[in-house]
């Protein structure tokens, strides 16, 4: 069977070896541009590119085996305590940002440098391939795989070949006559477009590459943690976190603001299986932009809100307890629903509460929120269901420095008791504060009080539906790379089905006279690739030429004596 | 018993079916070696003049498929072409053969009973977890393998394809089974219809890929070992066709293969978009489905690289193919990552 041939499209007709490197590298004159030259040969080799793909799958893997700082920063930190001697020599060598290392990147832009300096020239070949005509027919057809031939009486070569060229064309070949060697002939190209899939695969997989890597730097990721009730504002102050690209402008934030109004979730009961799994997530929100009227919109997971040149993502979720602070004057010095983050499936929370000033000493509150409460054996509580069945906020107290006013920014979600006194829970002997909904209790040593409010008052006894509100967390982000990469994706994939199916061959027909007035058709073709299908389509066109000349057939399409 | 028991049931009775056909099929190569030491003592037996046949005749059960008559005559329409490409010995109609393809056709049948009843059961696509996946992804494995023979006789694969099948569905079946639960809302999508199918489809592809390359080495080794059939170990190989022929076969499955895994990673970004907010990120899976398709984009660059044609090439697929299994196994339990749908 046929080699495929190389994708050089030189004209002669005869096999060619499968490479691009000019069979045998050239000896470079000495000489600086001698070497450059000889250097960016080696680069856009085929046996470079491969080379280099090779190098990138490997490169790609160890990104796998240890946690990235991009897409999962405290495994970092947990693979750094773990590994306190391993993890430092594998920081050097950026395994902990492996695909932004100067490793992985120097492979994809060699990659990508071999790869433009391997498409332009193909280019121009395959433009100048295009206007060429189809090469002149070679001596002996004979010697090719897919050689036929038929013999018609009474025919001339002329008339013979005539036909055959009009077939070729309507079969979407381009044709050329030649004439030589007492033997007329039609010679004939075709699948130019499989050449052309390729280069638009590579060209579109540089596009992608381009549209990353310039059209990201202009985006932006936020990060908001939003409770029900709450507004948000699109400004980077409202931010809880946020990650600018490398030409963002703050300017260019589109200013609107999204009101949580409503965030439902629905857990599955039928299914022992799964009892309790959470089967949907639902938020109710609100736009409001300059100048129009505001618009109530939903988002759910799988459903991003795009609104204003942004995408609103709902990514997590939790209880977020409201919970008032009272001076022992009674005095409201903490009022506040604060987000709690959720520890297992059936949304075991803690949060934080942190009362700087109204006391007479600074208080801090680690929170325990249990939705459904169940005291265990051992007499700790666990939940046992992530909805509100029989909430429960447990909390322990601490007195003292809560370290805030360094300056430094000092995470909502942790509070650092090096330099406080516990109060309660713990090894203190005095009990954690235990409260549900609509509850208040002393704090210790008569620093006031502390409740945990209850969102739904007029609910009946018993009924904790909607008591504590709960709050998602939202990304905001805008990337206006995103349209791009998927139109050369697009372009990336039509590319490779053409370049992959669509048959480039050539074929021959040449009519010898013979002296008994019979004409000898001789057919033949030439895959240019891989073409499975050539023998086949050198047949159907010697059947359906004889066809057209009056070759006699019986029904089965065996050539009558 | 409910739809899901009807389930498992039917998938056991397929596994067990398979078996017969593993057997069946490797009963008809055992056959096929046998052949092959019976014509190569014929033929001995010819060269040295001991035998009856001084007319030359050839062989009826067994010679070359390839008639070496180039015919000239001019009411031929067609010329009968030497296949070079061709096994050396062709093996006999065999009955053992066929009744592999019936009991694959049997299991099939029983396979997709499985499978079918699980997503009613489910009320959504089977291939939400990776018991599921594994059941639909050998589902089409067989499926592909069943429809590429009606074209091309790839039937001496059926030992391969079967003792894969029966090896991935036996390790999920026992590791993997998770009874039926409602999907977590990331996987509420369409994507996942699209994404995870078009990822089995390619998988199957690549799987046949990876059985033709593998043999495609072990002919290769055999055509430099010289065509002296005594010598020869894994005897059936002369019944196949030439490491050339099988090359190419191999190529055709895994450019298949590559598209529908190019469509899968793009499939896989749009999701990723909508659910997770990026449409990559590098995550574990991401990782494997891009080196998976580096690997085999390597795989047809070689095949245009002199010097990487044949045997080298083979072993990029082979490469490939074992980095989709690693993908499938060890990184779906082992490795973290946001894609934790395996359901265990
Ligand atoms: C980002 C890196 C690259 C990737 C992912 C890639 C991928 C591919 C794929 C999938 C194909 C088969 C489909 C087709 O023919 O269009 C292909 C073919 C080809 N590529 Fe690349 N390529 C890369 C870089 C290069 C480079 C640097 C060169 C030049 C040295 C090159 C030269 C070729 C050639 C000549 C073919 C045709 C092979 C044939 O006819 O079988 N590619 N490439």
């Amino acid at each position: 069977m046929s080699r495929p041939s190389d994708y050089v499209d030189s004209g002669s007709a005869k096999r060619q070896p499968a490479d691009d490197d000019n069979n045998s590298i050239e000896q470079p004159k000495l000489g600086f541009v001698g070497w450059i030259r000889f250097a960016w040969r080696q680069l856009t080799s085929m046996r470079t590119a491969l080379f280099l793909l090779l190098m990138l799958a490997i490169a790609a893997v160890p990104g796998s085996l240890v946690p990235q700082r991009s897409s999962d920063p405290n495994g970092v930190t947990q693979y750094f305590r773990d590994n306190p001697s391993l993890a430092p020599v594998l920081d050097n060598m950026q395994f902990f940002d492996v695909y932004g290392s100067a490793w992985f990147s120097a492979i994809y832009l060699l990659l990508f440098i071999s790869l433009i300096g391997c498409v332009i020239p193909r280019t121009k070949h395959h433009f100048q391939a295009m206007r060429a005509r189809p090469p002149r027919t070679p001596a002996r057809l004979n010697r090719l795989d897919s050689y036929t031939e038929q013999t018609v009486e009474g025919a001339d070569a002329a008339s013979a070949i005539s036909s055959a060229r009009t077939l070729l064309k309507k079969s979407g070949y381009r044709v050329e006559m030649y004439e030589g060697g007492g033997s007329l002939s039609v010679s004939a190209e075709r699948g130019y477009l499989r050449e052309t899939g390729n280069l638009v695969f590579h060209s579109a997989l540089v596009g992608i590459l381009l549209a990353i890597g310039v059209g990201g730097g202009f985006g932006y990721a936020g990060q908001r943690v939003v409770v029900e009730g709450q507004t948000f504002v699109n400004t980077l102050l409202d931010y809880n976190s946020f990650n600018p690209g490398r030409f963002f402008n703050p300017d260019t934030l589109s200013p609107y603001a999204l009101t949580v109004d409503d965030f439902a979730v629905e857990y599955e009961k039928q299914n022992l299986d799964a009892y309790g799994q959470a089967i949907d997530y639902t938020a109710k929100v609100t736009t409001r932009s300059p100048g129009q009227e505001p618009e109530k919109q939903t988002i759910k997971v799988n459903e991003p809100l795009r609104y204003d040149n942004t995408d609103v993502y709902l990514l997590g979720n939790g209880y977020a307890p409201k919970i008032t602070v009272r001076d022992p004057q009674g005095k409201a010095v903490f009022t506040d629903s604060v987000p709690f983050l959720p520890q297992d499936a059936n949304l075991t929370s803690i949060g934080v509460v942190k009362v700087p000033d109204g006391l007479s000493d600074q208080l801090g509150m680690i929170g325990f929120f249990y939705p459904t409460a169940v005291k265990n054996a051992s007499g700790a509580y666990t939940s046992t269901y992530p909805d509100l069945v029989y909430p429960l906020l447990t909390l322990n107290v601490y007195k003292g420095d809560l370290g805030i006013n360094e300056g430094a920014p000092k995470s909502v979600y942790e509070l650092v008791t090096d330099g406080m006194t516990q109060l309660t829970g713990g090894k203190t002997d005095v009990d954690s504060i235990e409260l549900q909904p609509g509850q208040t209790a002393d704090l210790p040593n008569g620093m006031g009080t502390v409740t945990f409010e209850n969102s739904s008052p007029q609910q009946a006894a018993g009924n904790f539906d909607n008591t504590v509100p709960r709050f998602v967390s939202l990304d905001v982000h805008h990337d206006p790379s995103q349209g791009f990469v998927l139109l050369f994706a697009i372009l990336v994939m039509l590319g490779l089905l053409t370049s992959l199916f669509v048959p480039r061959r050539r074929v021959w027909v040449k009519a010898v006279e013979k002296e008994d007035g019979s004409v000898t058709l001789q057919y033949a073709g030439l895959a240019r690739g891989e073409d499975p299908g050539l023998r086949q389509a050198v047949d159907a066109i010697a059947y359906r030429h004889g066809t057209i000349l009056g070759v006699p057939r019986d029904l089965r399409g065996t050539v009558k004596k | 018993m409910n739809l899901d028991e009807l389930s498992v049931l039917s998938l056991w009775s397929a596994m067990a079916i398979y078996a017969l056909a593993f057997i069946a099929f490797a009963l008809d190569l055992a056959k096929r070696s046998a052949e092959v030491s019976a014509y190569a003592d014929e033929q001995a037996a010819q060269a040295s003049g001991a035998g009856s046949r001084v007319d030359g005749e050839q062989v009826a059960s067994a010679g070359s498929a390839a008639t070496t008559t180039t015919s000239r005559v001019s009411s031929t329409a067609t010329i009968e072409r030497v296949d070079e490409d061709a096994s050396d010995v062709t093996p006999k109609r065999s009955a053992t053969l066929r009744i592999g393809v019936a009991l694959t056709i049997i299991g099939f049948l029983l396979h997709a009973t499985a499978d079918v009843t699980r997503g009613i059961s489910a009320q959504r696509v089977p291939w939400a977890n990776m018991y599921e996946f594994a059941m639909t992804g050998t589902l089409l494995i067989v499926m592909v393998f069943l429809m590429v023979i009606v074209k091309v006789d790839l039937r001496f694969l059926g030992t391969f394809v079967m003792g894969l099948v029966l090896i991935l569905l036996g390790v999920s079946g026992v590791n993997f089974y998770v009874a039926v639960v409602p999907l977590p809302p990331a996987l509420q999508s369409a994507w996942l219809i699209i994404h995870v199918f078009v990822a089995s489809l390619g998988t199957a592809f690549f799987g046949l890929g990876f059985a033709l390359s593998a043999i495609q080495l072990f002919q290769h080794r055999r055509e430099l070992a010289g065509k002296d059939l005594k010598l020869l170990k894994l005897k059936f190989l002369a019944t196949l066709p030439s490491s050339e022929r099988l090359e190419n076969l191999a190529y055709r499955v895994n450019i298949v293969g590559f598209i529908f895994w190019t469509f899968t990673l793009m499939a896989g970004s749009i999701w990723a978009e909508r659910a997770w907010g990026r449409y990559w990120g590098w995550d574990t899976k991401e990782v494997w489905t891009f080196i998976i398709w580096v690997i085999y984009a390597g795989y047809i660059h070689a095949r245009a690289t002199r010097g990487w044609r044949g045997s080298r090439s083979a072993w990029l697929a082979i490469i490939g193919f074992a980095a989709v299994m690693f993908n499938f196994t060890i990184v779906n339990i082992f490795f973290k990552g946001l894609h934790a749908y395996s359901g265990l």
